[in-house]
C-alpha cells in the first residue's frame, strides 16, 4: 500500500517537474513547482520529518512561490513566443541526461559509510521530530543559525536597494 | 517506507530535469524556478540519507538551505525586476554585456 502511494507521488511529482520545464507561460510553470513542493512535502512526511514537510509547505509553497508569482504578474510577461534554438536544446538535454547518468552511477556503486546515528524512527516517533530538530539547532548549531540571521539581513538590504527606481 | 535507493533515484531525476530546464529556458524567471528544484531535489536527498542513517544533522542542513533559497529568491528576484526595468525583456539571452 506504501509503496504504491509512493510511486502514485513519485508520477506526479516527476510529471509536474517535467511541466515546470515544458510551460510556455511562466505561471503555469509555478504552479507546477508547487505541486512539486507539496509533492516532496509528502515523501518528507513517508520519511519521518513531519516539521521538514511543514517548513516545505511554508517556506517554499507559501512564501518563495508567492513572491515568484507576483513578480511574474507584475513584470506582466507574455507567452514566451521566441523559438527556442534547436542545438541549444539538444545540448542542454545531453548534459542534463549525463547528469542523470551519472548521479544513478554513483548511487548504485557507492555505499553510505557511515555509522548510524541515535536517531531511529522510534525514537522520532517517541520524542517528537520537531524537538528534535529544535535541539540540533540551538545546540550543536547554535553558530550558522546565527549566521543565517546575518544572511537574511543582508538579503532584505540587498532586495531593497536594488528594488529602487535608480541603481 | 525506508528504502533509500528510491528516494535517491526520484531526487537524481529530479535533479536532472532541473538541469535540463536551466540550460534550455530562455525565460529568466523559469530558469530561477529550476533552480529551486535543483535545490528540493538535494533536500530530498538530504532527508533521505539523514532518515536513513538516524542522523538528523541532514535535516539541519535541508533548513539552513531553505533560508538560503529565501534569500537567494529575494534578491534574483530583484535583480529580475532591475533588469526588466532597463531592458524590458527578461530573456537570458539579453544579458550580453559582458560577453565578448
Amino acid at each position: 500500500m506504501e509503496t504504491l502511494f509512493f510511486l502514485i507521488i513519485t508520477l506526479v511529482a516527476i510529471i509536474s517537474a517535467i511541466l515546470v520545464v515544458t510551460c510556455k507561460n511562466p505561471i503555469n510553470s509555478a504552479l507546477s513547482l508547487i505541486m512539486t513542493f507539496f509533492c516532496l512535502a509528502t515523501y518528507y512526511v513517508m520519511l519521518d520529518a513531519p516539521f521538514m514537510a511543514a517548513v516545505q509547505v511554508m517556506v517554499y509553497a507559501g512564501a518563495i512561490m508567492v513572491l515568484m508569482v507576483f513578480t511574474i504578474m507584475l513584470l506582466n510577461i507574455r507567452v514566451d513566443s521566441s523559438k527556442k534554438h534547436s542545438h541549444k536544446l539538444v545540448l542542454g538535454s545531453i548534459i542534463g541526461f549525463f547528469t542523470l547518468v551519472n548521479t544513478l552511477f554513483i548511487l548504485f556503486k557507492s555505499k553510505a559509510a557511515m555509522p548510524n546515528g541515535p536517531y531511529s524512527g522510534e525514537v522520532i516517533k517517541k520524542l517528537g521530530h520537531t524537538e528534535l530538530v529544535g535541539k540540533e539547532i540551538f545546540t550543536n548549531f547554535l553558530l550558522p543559525f546565527e549566521i543565517t540571521s546575518i544572511l537574511l539581513l543582508v538579503a532584505i538590504v540587498g532586495a531593497v536597494i536594488l528594488a529602487k527606481k535608480k541603481i | 517506507m525506508e528504502n533509500l535507493n528510491s528516494y535517491l533515484v526520484v531526487s537524481a531525476i529530479l535533479f536532472a530535469i532541473g538541469t535540463i530546464g536551466v540550460l534550455t529556458r530562455k525565460n529568466a524567471i523559469v530558469v530561477f524556478m529550476c533552480i529551486e528544484l535543483m535545490l528540493n531535489a538535494v533536500n530530498l536527498t538530504f532527508v533521505a540519507f539523514s532518515r536513513h542513517l538516524g542522523n538528523l544533522d541532514g535535516q539541519v542542513f535541508v533548513f539552513f538551505i531553505m533560508t538560503v533559497a529565501a534569500a537567494e529568491a529575494a534578491v534574483g528576484l530583484a535583480l529580475i525586476i532591475a533588469f526588466f526595468n532597463n531592458k524590458e525583456s527578461i530573456d537570458v539571452e539579453d544579458v550580453n554585456l559582458m560577453k565578448w
